[in-house]
């Protein structure tokens, strides 16, 4: 029911359509400072260890929980760590889960999506264990999945791609479905060209435009799940800080010491914000018409 | 389907309520419990096994107290009193007979006889390590008659009536002997003792709630109450249990008046409750918990006695107790294996933990020892908030003295799983972890089983220590306190040179209550008994 | 139309048969011992081998396998390895709380996220669709915990409202209930209320730039007419399918939610069972969650044509 690009775009058309407005187009305001914060947040949580002034893993028994002051920017946490370094540092990791969820479920999704829209022998079987990922609830899957390989980063990344995976491939899938039917396609197939020319040169061009913007969604959702599966207990270590767990170690601090979670909680708002409108101003401006795909 | 039809039925109530818009008009049946008192308490965990000699998680050691009654259990001075029975013991120590006082009944109406209680100390001896140590040297274990129980032995074990009135980790409840007949590796079905509390099975609700409410039938000692001795006068109706996941929940809910009774406050927390004159925090027990981290004797490095030493020189109990509790208030710097404030308790040669860390020592044993920098696996779990903060300190301080070190996230369940297993580290082993007991439950070298140096029938960590193994047979043929004592001692040195385990301190988990509910005894464990309720 | 049905309700099974032996396999992968948490802290390794014995952990997965699939083909959903109680008894116990807090979510969510989205799209480009597209980013961007404590906070700490946190169920007085479960369902509709709002509003532009919408315009129809009789129910299929597919959100969010606010219901089960490894209660949920999405969307997609005459099946 939904309705897919068909327009042939090269990647390089793609990703230069990121950059120059199309005819009457226009940005307002909001992208505009969207993709100011990003960049912002993207550098100083990159450079982070050039200048916090702290390790942000070094303790102070005896300087738990102080408020903000000149030695302690942001205070302390409940181990004595300096919460600016923290935080700063933090935003390194969570960018790297956002930014690796988005690239492993897109690379990983893109492959199986390939595979069912062209093989219709693999389509059936595929799309069944698709729509059963699907069934089960992200969240109890993905625990289930840090369980499965203890709380590290990499399994935390698994444990938010695989039920990302699914969605994915269903839209990979139904944009190869239908530039299948394309003359250029047939006219490809006609010829004789191999299967993975055809593939690799003519369908997938096609789904790089949607892609891009689900990338953008899984990798801000990415952020916010990271956080959740902390807060139930199965995020990565405390010895490597990210956003999600550096506030769900401060929640049961809310009322006695906000700032543990408030400026962890601003900085990953923040962040999603700007890259959820950055997501939703280049699906308008890829093709207005998928706008109605949202969410 | 049932599933599906009750959940029907769930919600049909909110579409009914909705529309016939009767609503607002709460049903008059709440009123009609009003002189009812009941009592809501928060646990420190959910009760989820209702076994309580096949585990020895606490929550299911206080739901035994609840429903359960003991023969025989200590004061507050650590001193075996007649709880269901009074004892008599033969002039060569060989023979204990037990006479149960009248008026014991079942919740079933059923009167406890001797039949029941031989029945409940023989599947308990089968489960419990200090119940093994005194079956072993038991020549029979009758009941002659209704009243009488009759307990011989093969040689004398001095502390026979220590070990079966401990508090903690498995008390030999007395249960009916059709249900004693249950193996002990099969958990119960039938949830019917003796004690001042009835179990609710209807309205039980594992992990989420419990309900008990007082026994009619039951017949408290003349004694006044004193920890788990004495008499047990229920003066409430009901008591509920509940359980909440979420600690600044359960703290807001108590300010509120939403429960009676929180049995653990966190203490960075007690600010939020400080200032509510309906609500007071504090100590229902000074003796209150150690936290220990033990090393696993069978793989390197932990298996050079000299590394041990090295890893109990760099750490520092002031700092990890400072992080786990903040308020100094709440802990204790402590160096006795078998706990500070306890008859057995003594310090000697723990001054590398109690004087703050010794990095360069630590560096010259490692040094002495060649230790060759291989990793050491510290399990850390995730999900356990009073384990969390020790294992991320003891990472760091034996970083700092050279030590390197894999600090692996898991959660709980992990750690149980993987402590248990024997293997090298590349095969799933680890080095070391961290627990906590409670004092009670650490406070002789048989109830404590850290010490035991059995090799692979030790607990978890394995040494092969037979000098402990002497001194803990020393121990039981030790008469009179003093010796015991001496033995203590011993034991206490030979832990600290040895690093059998790794004691980091004595802390308390303050407790918060509305000040309606008054006569709370202090107990290690939060008992029922005693306290009253007045009207907000 | 009846056929369709059966041919969607029949496609649903090897979508549950493969969601059970999925389950089935993560759990007996995933390191954890149900008996060492059965017996507590001081067991030794013999006696949780005669433990895992009796529990028939120990026998080869296949047969355990076989043995799970033979009673849920029975309709027995097994017995909890911890508190040796039966699963469907705990479901039937946990079910009812998280049914109605969804419920109760989803009819927030519906009657301020679809109004919300109309409105945004009848005033495109005004403040008030800035103003509607910003909460409903907002909505996406913070994290349920933080809403749920922010709300707690207010309502229940400051202003005393309503109870800090705990569930009534609805037979013991509407307003029991509803003080109890306004907050869990506030926490969990932010994000609904902002799927629903984005969606509707696209679909309602989409929509509202039809040449019929202009027809009916400049014959004046009245414009409340115009954009909810005509407009609204011409863009409803993707915003019913948006409430479909948000259900596993909603589900996600349940689990936390239901740990801020103390509510017995089916999340925190689930994450309780899967922290303890009680196998058949993972299990069971983990099939019982996947049912209801696929019955949920399975409705929506019957649905369409009740609002959609140009869908017929």
């Amino acid at each position: 029911m939904t309705e897919i690009p068909t327009q042939r775009q090269s990647a390089f058309q793609v990703l230069t359509g990121l950059f120059s407005l199309p005819a009457g187009a226009r940005i307002g305001v909001g992208p505009m400072i969207a993709v100011a914060i990003l960049v912002a947040i993207v550098l100083a949580s990159v450079f982070a260890p050039f200048y916090v002034p702290y390790d942000p893993l070094s303790m102070d028994a005896m300087a738990r929980l102080k408020p903000p002051s000149e030695t302690h920017l942001l205070g302390t946490d409940p181990y004595g760590r300096d919460m600016f370094s923290r935080v700063m540092t933090g935003g390194r990791v969570s960018l790297l889960i956002g930014v690796g969820a988005a690239v492993v479920s897109v690379a990983v999704g893109l492959f199986i999506g390939l595979v069912a829209g062209f093989f219709r022998a693999a389509d059936g079987v595929i799309m069944r264990i698709m729509d059963s990922l699907m069934a089960i609830p992200a969240i109890l899957l993905a625990i289930a999945l840090v369980a499965l390989n203890g709380p590290s980063l990499s399994s935390v990344i698994i444990a938010i791609t695989v039920p990302e995976v699914p969605r994915v491939v269903r839209l990979v899938r139904s944009v190869v479905l239908s530039a299948r039917e394309e003359p250029y396609v047939e006219a490809a197939i006609a010829l004789g060209s191999s299967m993975p020319k055809i593939l690799i040169q003519h369908l997938m061009p096609n789904t790089f435009a949607p892609l891009i913007v689900q990338g953008t969604y899984i990798c801000a959702s990415a952020i916010l799940i990271e956080a959740i599966l902390s807060f139930l207990g199965a995020g990565v270590s405390t010895e490597i800080p990210t956003w999600g767990n550096i506030m769900a170690e401060g929640r049961t601090y809310f009322q006695i010491k906000p700032g543990l979670i408030f400026w962890p909680g601003l900085l990953l708002s923040l962040c999603i914000l700007a890259i959820n409108l950055l997501g939703d101003t280049a699906r308008d401006l890829l093709d207005p018409r998928m706008k109605k795909r949202e969410g | 389907m049932l599933t599906l039809r009750s959940a029907l039925r769930n919600s049909r109530g909110l579409a009914a309520a909705l529309l016939t818009g009767t609503a607002l008009m709460a049903p008059a049946a709440l009123s009609a419990q009003e002189d009812e008192t009941t009592i809501t308490a928060v646990m420190h965990s959910g009760l989820r096994v209702l076994d309580p000699v096949i585990t020895t998680a606490h929550i299911t050691r206080n739901h035994g107290y609840m429903i359960y009654d003991v023969l025989t259990a200590v004061d507050e001075n650590f001193a075996p009193q007649p709880q269901m029975a009074s004892w008599e013991i033969s002039d060569d120590g060989l023979v204990y007979t037990f006479t149960l006082r009248d008026g014991l009944t079942f919740h079933d109406g059923a009167p406890v006889t001797g039949a029941d209680v031989v029945a409940s100390l023989g599947r308990w001896g089968k489960k419990d390590s200090g119940g093994q140590l005194i079956f072993d040297v038991t020549a029979s274990l009758e009941a002659p008659d209704e009243k009488t129980i009759v307990w011989t032995l093969s040689k004398p074990f001095a502390p026979l009536l220590d070990v079966i009135s401990k508090q903690s980790a498995v008390p030999p409840f007395i249960m009916p002997a059709r249900v004693a007949a249950t193996s002990s590796d099969e958990t119960i079905t039938e949830y019917i003792g003796s004690g001042p509390f009835v179990f609710q099975q209807e309205e039980y609700e594992p992990g989420v709630s419990v309900t008990y409410e007082k026994f009619d039938g039951y017949v408290p000692r003349d004694e006044a109450a004193s920890w788990m001795a004495g008499g047990k006068v229920v003066n409430v109706d009901k008591v509920v249990w509940t359980t909440m996941p979420d600690a600044l929940t359960a703290l807001n809910a108590l300010s509120a008046g939403e429960i009676d009774y929180l049995e653990q406050v966190q203490i960075d927390l007690m600010p939020i409750v400080a200032s509510n004159p309906n609500v007071t925090v504090e100590k229902r027990d000074e003796l209150g918990y150690v936290t220990i981290g033990r090393p696993n004797h069978l793989l390197p490095p932990f298996d050079n006695r000299l590394v041990r030493q090295a890893a109990m020189a760099a750490l520092d109990q002031q700092s990890m107790l400072a992080t786990m509790q903040g308020d100094p208030a709440y802990y204790n710097v402590c160096g006795a294996i078998f706990g500070c404030s306890t008859p057995l308790g003594d310090e000697t040669g723990s001054e590398d933990l109690t004087g703050g860390a010794n990095i360069e020592k630590a560096k010259a044993l490692l040094e002495e020892a060649g230790y060759d920098g291989t990793p050491i696996v510290l399990m850390a779990p995730t999900d356990v908030i009073s384990l969390i903060n020790q294992p991320v300190v003891a990472a760091q301080a034996l970083r700092e003295a050279g030590f390197e070190v894999d600090m692996q996230s898991m959660d709980w369940q992990s750690v149980v799983q993987r402590r248990a297993q024997q293997n090298p580290v590349s095969e799933g082993g680890w080095n070391m972890f961290f627990t906590n007991w409670m004092v009670p439950e650490i406070s002789d070298p048989l109830i404590n089983v850290m010490v035991n140096g059995r090799g692979d029938d030790a607990w978890f960590g394995w040494p092969t220590d037979p000098e402990i193994e002497q001194l803990r047979a020393d121990f039981v043929a030790a008469e009179g306190a003093a010796e015991q004592k001496e033995v203590a001692v011993k034991i206490q040195k030979h832990v600290m040179d040895n690093v059998n385990y790794i004691m980091m301190g004595e802390y308390i988990i303050p407790q918060a209550r509305r000040n309606t509910i008054q006569n709370m005894i202090p107990s290690p464990v939060p008992v029922f008994w005693n306290m009253t309720k007045e009207a907000e | 139309m009846f056929l369709y049905i059966l041919k969607r309700v029949l496609a649903t099974i090897p979508v549950m048969v493969i969601v059970a032996i999925f389950v089935f396999l993560l759990l007996r992968l995933t390191p954890g011992d149900p008996a060492a948490i059965l017996a507590g802290d001081a067991a030794t390794p013999a006696q949780l081998e005669r433990i895992r014995d009796r529990l028939g952990l120990n026998d080869p997965l296949i047969v355990q396998f076989a043995t799970w699939a033979g009673q849920l083909l029975r309709g027995d959903l097994g017995t909890s390895l911890l508190s040796n109680t039966s699963v469907a008894g705990m479901l039937g116990d946990r079910i009812g709380p998280t049914i109605n807090i969804a419920l109760m979510t989803i009819t927030i969510s519906v009657l301020l996220a679809v109004p919300m989205g109309v409105l945004a799209a009848w005033r495109h480009r005004t403040w008030v669709d800035f103003l509607v597209m910003s909460f409903s980013v907002l909505g996406f961007s913070v994290p349920v915990f933080v809403i749920g404590y922010i709300l707690i906070q207010i309502f229940a700490i400051e202003l005393r409202w309503v109870p800090v946190q705990g569930y009534k169920d609805p037979s013991a007085g509407f307003g029991a209930f509803f003080s109890r479960a306004i907050l869990p369902s506030l926490t969990l509709a932010t994000i609904y209320i902002a799927l629903i709002a984005r969606m509707t509003r696209a679909s309602m532009l989409e929509v509202l730039g039809e040449d019929y919408i202009r027809t009916a315009r400049a014959k004046g129809v009245r414009e409340n007419v115009v954009l909810f009789r005509h407009a609204l129910r011409n863009a409803a299929v993707p915003i019913l399918t948006i409430i479909g597919t948000g259900f596993a959100l909603l589900i996600s969010g349940v689990v936390v939610t239901e740990s801020v606010f103390n509510i017995p219901g089916i999340g925190r089960l689930t994450v309780d069972a899967i922290l303890a490894r009680d196998y058949p209660v993972i299990q069971a949920m983990i099939l019982l969650t996947a049912g209801i999405y696929v019955f949920v969307n399975l409705i929506v997609d019957v649905s369409y044509s009740f609002f959609d005459p140009r869908i017929r099946y």
